[in-house]
């Protein structure tokens, strides 16, 4: 088997990505962010419930899309459960960081989302990894009410 | 081909093959099977010289310059007008605009035929199956105008056009009918003549987009008995920037310019003026020179291989490769059997298209994956794209073969 695509496609990624956690969506409250990534057809509605100083309280998603935007929405949810605000903006960029360069240490507090560091020699797929946490980004910044993100207008998070 | 003359001896498809350089590589140690036609074709050796003794001999200025060099590149350049009114069968070369592709040759009828013609209430009519060039324009146009949009839907077992819905549709406030010759996702050929004819009898003006069949099989304008067609030279062996808009002489001649500049004007005051005869009239500033003349080359080729004979060859690819897919159990293959034109386009069971594209890029196949800029049509389907595997004539099916085996081994890595 060809080790550019095991790189990519790691066991962590394809279980995910086959049975993808926080599958489904917050009946009340909270945000809901809907992503589109045009150019793959990939699609993610990301539903954030806050509770106390901005801590994410409930994270779930529905939508569908390619093998690296389902692992990388799945796995996003199960990092970011419990997280304040600021940790979540942190894992964001740390996240943004391993698709796009070379991270010789890269926290090890990204555990999982170490497996997406494929992703950056298949500078296609980068948005497709993206997707979600530009739909989290912009759920942190407006913590209540619907908006729209999509990868075509993304302007790398900041 | 003069039906009277003995049939050459057949193709020799191998020998075609080698015209290609860019085919002879390997990409990631496997050799490249090149797939994506649809998208964009190769160029022969014979288009590659001709761009190249083009730009070291005869590059001047057309039209304007009153020496030997702009005298060769303006004949060189008319002659290919001359050239491509022949390969479309139209009456005249002054029916041929140069355009930059089938994109710019759409907006340039949506601007200046529909700028004039159209009115509010007016209904532009469309099929569900157009690439986003033949339905963005419109859409423009009917911001603008007032006009309404209306779609002859595409059938979701075969996807073929819903033509027992034609009639119904071809309301008298149709006045422009434009779809797609062959659909580059589904593969579907449109009974072009039948729809021509239908649009014919309620006065409406039609447009094809041969963006995918004009390279593929022979086209003759007059017998499809369209209005407007367009096509680009980088889906048929030239190069890229250059394309063409073919139109009904007498409607060309009704049409105000569209882009204003030099070239298209008899005579200019800082008030005003007077411009050029069609096709001149719409062809402002110094046009893509060299895409023409490569344009011209790619049509010599292909007129010395001949399209019925390429149509032949590439839907026979087709139709093996979709009866080699139906071998894969988790394989769904997409759209007609009958009339389907040289690509095939697929849904694999276990993984999104753009995993299996990257996953066969990996093996050195070049496929496509995503919604081929069909979005409505995606949506409609309940897909969030395809595969698509299109074809050429320097395509084998020992490829097809090898496609086979990548996609085998793609399903087994992502079940």
């Amino acid at each position: 088997m060809n080790s550019e695509l095991e790189d990519l496609y790691q066991e962590v990624l394809l279980d995910h990505a086959k049975h993808p956690r926080n599958f489904g969506e917050i009946n009340e409250g909270g945000v809901h962010v809907h992503g589109d990534n045009p150019s793959c057809g990939d699609e993610i509605h990301l539903h954030v419930r806050f509770g106390k100083e901005g801590r994410v309280d409930e994270l779930k998603f529905t939508g569908q899309g390619c093998a690296i935007s389902l692992a990388s929405a799945s796995l996003m949810t199960v990092k970011l459960k419990g997280k304040t605000a600021a940790e979540a903006a942190e894992f964001s960029r740390a996240f943004r960081e391993i698709v796009t360069t070379e991270v010789p240490d890269a926290a090890p507090a990204l555990g999982d989302l170490r497996v997406f560091s494929g992703v950056r020699r298949f500078p296609q797929r980068v948005k497709c990894a993206v997707l979600p946490w530009a739909a989290m980004e912009q759920a942190l910044r407006q913590t209540n009410g619907e908006a729209t993100v999509s990868t075509e207008t993304d302007s790398g998070g900041s | 081909m003069n039906a009277a003359e003995p049939r050459p001896s057949p193709v020799d498809w191998n020998a075609l093959r080698a015209d290609f350089p860019i085919l002879r590589q390997e990409v990631r140690g496997r050799p490249l099977i090149y797939f994506d036609n649809a998208a964009s074709t190769q160029k022969p050796r014979a288009v590659l010289d001709a761009l190249r003794r083009f730009d070291e001999c005869d590059h001047a200025n057309v039209h304007r310059g009153l020496h030997e060099l702009s005298s060769r590149a303006t004949a060189a350049f008319e002659r290919t007008r001359q050239r491509v009114a022949d390969f479309l069968g139209a009456a005249s070369a002054d029916e041929i605009v140069f355009t930059r592709g089938t994109t710019e040759a759409i907006n340039l009828v949506a601007n200046a035929w529909g700028g004039k013609f159209l009115r509010a209430g007016d209904v532009i009519l469309l099929t569900e199956m157009e690439h986003h060039s033949n339905l963005v324009p419109w859409q423009l146009l009917a911001e603008r105008s007032g006009a309404r949009l209306r779609f002859v839907p595409v059938r979701e077992d075969d996807g073929t056009l819903a033509l027992d819905q034609l009639h119904a549709l071809l309301t008298p406030e149709v006045k422009l009918f434009a779809f797609t010759h062959i659909s580059n996702s589904l593969g579907t050929i449109n009974p072009v003549a039948e729809l021509c004819a239908a649009a014919r009898e309620i006065g409406a003006v039609t447009l094809v987009d041969a963006a995918q069949s004009a390279g593929h099989l022979p086209i003759d304008v007059r017998e499809l008995g369209c209005d407007f067609l367009a096509f680009s030279g980088h889906k048929m062996c030239g190069p890229t920037g250059i394309g063409v808009l073919y139109g009904r002489a007498e409607i060309l001649d009704a049409m105000p310019p569209w882009h204003g500049g030099g070239e298209m004007i008899v005579s200019v005051t800082l008030e005003k003026s007077t411009f050029k005869n069609a096709p001149h009239k719409f062809e402002a500033g110094t046009p893509n020179i060299s895409g023409v003349i490569g344009l011209g080359a790619a049509i010599d080729y292909l007129e010395e291989v001949g399209r019925d004979r390429i149509f032949e060859h590439d839907q026979g690819l087709a139709l093996y490769a979709m009866d080699r897919l139906a071998e894969l159990p988790g394989v769904r293959t997409l759209g007609p059997r009958d009339r389907r034109g040289g690509l095939v386009s697929f849904v694999v069971h276990a993984a999104h298209p753009h995993d299996v594209t990257t996953f066969a890029d990996q093996y050195g196949l070049a496929l496509r994956g995503g919604h081929h800029c069909n979005q409505p049509l995606m949506r409609k389907l309940g897909l969030p794209g395809t595969a698509r595997a299109s074809f050429y004539f320097y395509n084998t099916r020992e490829e097809v073969d090898g496609m086979i085996a990548i996609l085998a081994a793609a399903e087994r890595f992502f079940a």
